[in-house]
Parts: C-alpha cells; sequence; structure tokens
C-alpha cells in the first residue's frame, strides 16, 4: 500500500494553523533562523541542488529562479496563491492548515534574494483565506520572527489570467490582469519594474524543511528529475475527494485507486483529467505512469496544479470537453489574437460537435486551430487552452466521431 | 452608509490599491456604482476609461446594481458532471429569473462562476461568498428560505 510522505503538510491536522507559538513549538522559524546565518549564495546554491521545481505548474528549478536576479534597490518576494486552475484545491489547504511555513519560505526566498518585502497574492474566491493569512502575518510580526521582512495580502478579483505571473503582477500594480510580453522575465523586471521572484504556495512551503534537513535529503525523495512531494486535489468520480501529498513517483493508477479508494458508485474508470482543466486526458492504458512532471510530459499530459479530475464510464466526453472550452472562452484576457479568437471559435465548434450538427471537416478545423494557438498565443492561456480537445481526439476520438453528422 | 469617497481615500496611498478600494466599495454596496469609478480615477491619476477598465475586467467586480443575496454557481467541469445545470435549473425556477439576473424585490442576483476551488465539495455554489457544497437541486428552495 502506497502511502503519504508529508513536507508541505508536515503540521496538518496536528497543530492549531492561527497559532503562531504551535508553529514555532514544531520547528517552526529554525530554517529562517539558520539561513540568516548563511550566506545568500549559498541559500540559493542549497535551493537549486535540491531541485524543487515550481509547484504552480511550469516546472521550473526555484533557486534556479532566484539565481537570475539582478542586484537591486528594492526586489520583492511575491507568493502566488491565485489558484484558478479547476479542480485544484491545495494551495487554499496548505495555507489553510499551515499558513506560518508558506511566510517561512517566502522569508528564507527574501534572504536569499535580498528582499525586504513580500506580497501574497490571493484569489478574490477565497476571502477567509485573506483574512486568516493577515493574522498570521500579525502574530509572526508580533514575534519577531520575521525580522525586517514585511508582507502584505492582496486579493484578486475573479480572473484565471492573473495567475500568470505578469498578469499577477498586473493586478497587483493596479491595472487590468494581462499578461506581458516575456522578456524582460520578472526575475529581472517584474512589481513596479524591479526584481521580483514569483513562485506558487506549495513551492514556499517545500522551504523550510529544505533548508532544515537539507538539498540531499529532499532529492533523495520521489522521482530524481522531480524530486519531493506533490499535493494532489482530487475531484470528481473517485470514493475520496480530498488533498493528499505524495511522493512523485507515485502512479496515476496508485493515486487513484490506493488514495482515491477507486471509481464512486461501483463504476468503471473512463478517464482522468490532471493538472487542471488545461491539463490533458489520461485513458486507462497509461495510468502506470508516475506523476512527476517529466513522465506526465512523455505521455503528453501534464502535472500542472496537481489536480485530479476523475471520470467514470458514464461521462460523456465531448460534453465534458465543451464546458472546458467555455471556460477558456470566458477566461481569455483578450489581448492576443489567436487566444482571444480561438478560444472563441473552439468553443463555437465544440458546441456545434456536442449537439450532433458537427461534420468531419469541423474536428480538421479545431485541430488546425489548436496548432495556431499553441504556437502563436502570447500567454500560457492561450497555449494550454487547446490541450484538452487535442489529448481527447487522440484517445477518445470514438466518442467525437459518434457525435458526427 | 459609508461615503464612496471616504472609501478611496482610505486606499490612495496604497501602490496600486485601485482594485483594493474596488473591493471595499463592492463590500458596502454591492457594486461599484458610476460616481466611484469617476472618483478612483481621480485619486489614483488614471483615466476614466482605465478606471473602468479595471472594474469590468474582473468577473468578481460588477458596475451594474445587484441584489442582496448573490447566488454564484460554479459551472468547471468538475462541478458540471457533478450535475451544476440541474441545480442552476432549479434556482432559475425558483427564482423565475434567468442567469445574470436580479429578482424585482432586489433580493436575489444569479450568477454563473469558473471553479472557486471547494472542489471537494462538488457541486458547489457561493452565497455572498460563502461557499456551500454538494447542493442538489431539491435543496434549493430550502436555501433560499434561510436568505431572510
Ligand atoms: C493562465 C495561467 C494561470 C496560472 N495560474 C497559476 C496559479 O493560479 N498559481 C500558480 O502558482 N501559478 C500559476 N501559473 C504559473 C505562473 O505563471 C508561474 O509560473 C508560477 O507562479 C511560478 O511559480 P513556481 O515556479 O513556484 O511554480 C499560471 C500560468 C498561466 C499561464
Ligand atoms: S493567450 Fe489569451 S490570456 Fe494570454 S495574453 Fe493572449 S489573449 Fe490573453
Ligand atoms: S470545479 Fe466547482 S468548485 Fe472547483
Amino acid at each position: 500500500m502506497a502511502e503519504e510522505v508529508r513536507i508541505v503538510l508536515r503540521n496538518a491536522d496536528k497543530i492549531d494553523p492561527n497559532n503562531v507559538d504551535d508553529y514555532i513549538n514544531a520547528g517552526g522559524y529554525q530554517a529562517l533562523e539558520k539561513v540568516r546565518g548563511m550566506d545568500p549564495k549559498a541559500v540559493i546554491e542549497e535551493v537549486k541542488k535540491a531541485n524543487v521545481r515550481g509547484r504552480g505548474g511550469a516546472g521550473f528549478n526555484a533557486g534556479l529562479k532566484w539565481s537570475f536576479v539582478p542586484p537591486a534597490d528594492v526586489k520583492y518576494v511575491v507568493c502566488n496563491l491565485d489558484e484558478g486552475e479547476p479542480g485544484t484545491y491545495k494551495d487554499r489547504t496548505i495555507v489553510q492548515k499551515d499558513p506560518q511555513t508558506v511566510l517561512e519560505g517566502m522569508a528564507i526566498c527574501g534572504h536569499a534574494i535580498g528582499s525586504k518585502q513580500g506580497y501574497i497574492y490571493c484569489r478574490g474566491e477565497y476571502p477567509y483565506v485573506v483574512e486568516q493569512l493577515n493574522q498570521a502575518i500579525d502574530q509572526a510580526k508580533a514575534k519577531g520572527v520575521l525580522g525586517d521582512f514585511d508582507i502584505e495580502v492582496r486579493m484578486g478579483a475573479g480572473a484565471y489570467v492573473c495567475g500568470e505571473e505578469t498578469a499577477l503582477i498586473e493586478s497587483i500594480e493596479g491595472h487590468r490582469g494581462e499578461p506581458r510580453f516575456k522578456p524582460p522575465f520578472p526575475g529581472v523586471e517584474g512589481l513596479w519594474a524591479k526584481p521580483t521572484v514569483v513562485n506558487n504556495v506549495e513551492t514556499f512551503a517545500n522551504l523550510p524543511e529544505i533548508i532544515n534537513k537539507g538539498a540531499d535529503w529532499f532529492a533523495s525523495i520521489g522521482a530524481p528529475n522531480y524530486p519531493g512531494t506533490k499535493v494532489l486535489t482530487l475531484t470528481g468520480d473517485v470514493v475520496n475527494r480530498v488533498p493528499i501529498e505524495v511522493p512523485t513517483n507515485t502512479t496515476i493508477r496508485e493515486v487513484i485507486y490506493e488514495f482515491g479508494g477507486g471509481i464512486r458508485n461501483g463504476r468503471k474508470f473512463k478517464a482522468v483529467q490532471i493538472g487542471g482543466t488545461s491539463g490533458g486526458f489520461i485513458p486507462e492504458s497509461l495510468l502506470d505512469t508516475p506523476i512527476d512532471f517529466d513522465s506526465m510530459s512523455s505521455i503528453g499530459a501534464t502535472l500542472g496544479t496537481g489536480a485530479v479530475f476523475i471520470m467514470d464510464d458514464t461521462r460523456d466526453i465531448v460534453d465534458i470537453v465543451t464546458r472546458i472550452s467555455k471556460f477558456f472562452e470566458h477566461e481569455s484576457c483578450g489581448k492576443c489574437n489567436p487566444c482571444r479568437e480561438g478560444t472563441f471559435r473552439c468553443y463555437e465548434i465544440m458546441k456545434k460537435i456536442n449537439r450532433g450538427a458537427a461534420s468531419a471537416k469541423d474536428i480538421d478545423n479545431i485541430v488546425l486551430l489548436a496548432r495556431v494557438m499553441q504556437k502563436a498565443a502570447l500567454c500560457g492561456l492561450g497555449q494550454a487552452a487547446p490541450g484538452p480537445i487535442m489529448t481527447t481526439l487522440q484517445h477518445f476520438r470514438h466518442e467525437y466521431e459518434r457525435k458526427l453528422v | 452608509m459609508a461615503n464612496y469617497r471616504d472609501i478611496i481615500a482610505s486606499y490612495q496611498d496604497k501602490p496600486g490599491g485601485i482594485i483594493e478600494a474596488y473591493h471595499a466599495l463592492q463590500e458596502e454596496f454591492n457594486y461599484i456604482p458610476r460616481e466611484a469609478i469617476d472618483e478612483v480615477a481621480r485619486v489614483f491619476g488614471v483615466s476614466e476609461a482605465q478606471a473602468y477598465g479595471v472594474a469590468t475586467f474582473y468577473s468578481y467586480l460588477s458596475v451594474e446594481p445587484r441584489g442582496k443575496y448573490i447566488i454564484r454557481m460554479c459551472e468547471s467541469a468538475p462541478c458540471h458532471v457533478a450535475g451544476a445545470d440541474e441545480v442552476i435549473k432549479a434556482f432559475e425556477n425558483h427564482l423565475g429569473i434567468k442567469v445574470g439576473e436580479t429578482t424585482a424585490d432586489g433580493k436575489f442576483t444569479l450568477e454563473l462562476t469558473q471553479c472557486i476551488g471547494q472542489c471537494q465539495g462538488i457541486p458547489v455554489i457561493t452565497i455572498n461568498r460563502v461557499p456551500y457544497e454538494g447542493i442538489s437541486p431539491d435543496q434549493v428552495p430550502m436555501i433560499l428560505e434561510k436568505c431572510k
């Protein structure tokens, strides 16, 4: 029986998340104390060596990202708590169960890159999390554990694209959340044109234990190319709809049948979509793939945020993908043509297929359109939007063909 | 009721505080009144078009008056398979309005939303930002009854 390994959620349900003393008694803020006695460059090296890759979806080595930050008078640390990817509730879970570990992680990053100001960008759907975080920050400040590192919480207002790091920065600056052209990358020119490190909640939450126990310890857990654990959130037709934290060499099958308890109502498995609504659909034949970033990419899927959306054999794949196309049509920010028009047309064609009015020619068109979007869209939203269409055409094509005229 | 000018003034020193100001305005008025947008533009030194552009970019912010109870149904894929369409139909039938509308007595507004991060409890609604999990159509009359 596969077992959970808890790094990020090590304190979950063991301490009172709203009491900083509980966190400190459980060994909290020792890592920050330790890095304060270290040369910032050595901290970056340690994090780089741990090979903790971004848990927000892109999978970039956090230490390597920090190493690109140039000298500057002001720098910022931004924690991405926008969590808009449907099926995902891990960052909320992490913060609700242990907010101090995220603050400590941010302060560790602050020391490493030489920043005194952190921001947490929390989605507007989580006002209660904003409250909890503000309380946690007040307590940490009152204890003096954060030293001269300050953290402010900003609230989003219901725009999925604001999870994209440059759109997020625009939003903190008080603008429409439209992504910027890259380069320059935020690490060089981000918030108010200052060097800014943006990392995901889960990435920050990994840092205290990496510092406490060392890079080699972390690097030895899970899959060698994407070490550590991943917090996954189970939803859909699975018995246990719960968050779990597992080593990254756990297979999809173990996630669904051992941690998830299998399919609800004694039904059979049809498909699983991992990584959120932009993730690929995965059929039964690929369930023995480990969940780590590279293994998932190798089967044309994604680890993404770690959302695990399970569908039983009664589900209509074309109908679900039509709904997903609506999501992207709604959330496209409209800045670039391939995505603004592309998501609109994808939804239009998917609706036509779904109501049984489309021909094989429409499928050819949507495939062509998908390729254009993947290549030409400005940000990850437009590039990833056709993923569900393409992967279901690959693995569940018969469900489309059944609906063609 | 607080003056919108005072609300806005309390955010003027916050860099990029427009969105925070809009949240506070909406908390007070349930939407962002036109005069307030003009005032935000003046205070934050941006054009009225820009201030309006920010207010209308975010789906959480509304520039139209809405009801006392804003009911939002998640329509993302996990909630969709769990029966979101039936729940929204039940709300429409009981309230006699369509999605996007407000009841004549100004009590209820019905909206769709994308995932609100409570996917352990699909299908999910929020009433004035508070999430409720595992909603079925037959619970709708009771839910509405509780909104006094
Ligand atoms: C459309 C879009 C939405 C995104 N949403 C999120 C999000 O909600 N949370 C997140 O951490 N990263 C999100 N990202 C990824 C961020 O741009 C960025 O890569 C990430 O925050 C970096 O942190 P990490 O390296 O620790 O993962 C999104 C990207 C795109 C293109
Ligand atoms: S790809 Fe879509 S979301 Fe991204 S910038 Fe272009 S229009 Fe906006
Ligand atoms: S999909 Fe509905 S709450 Fe997440």
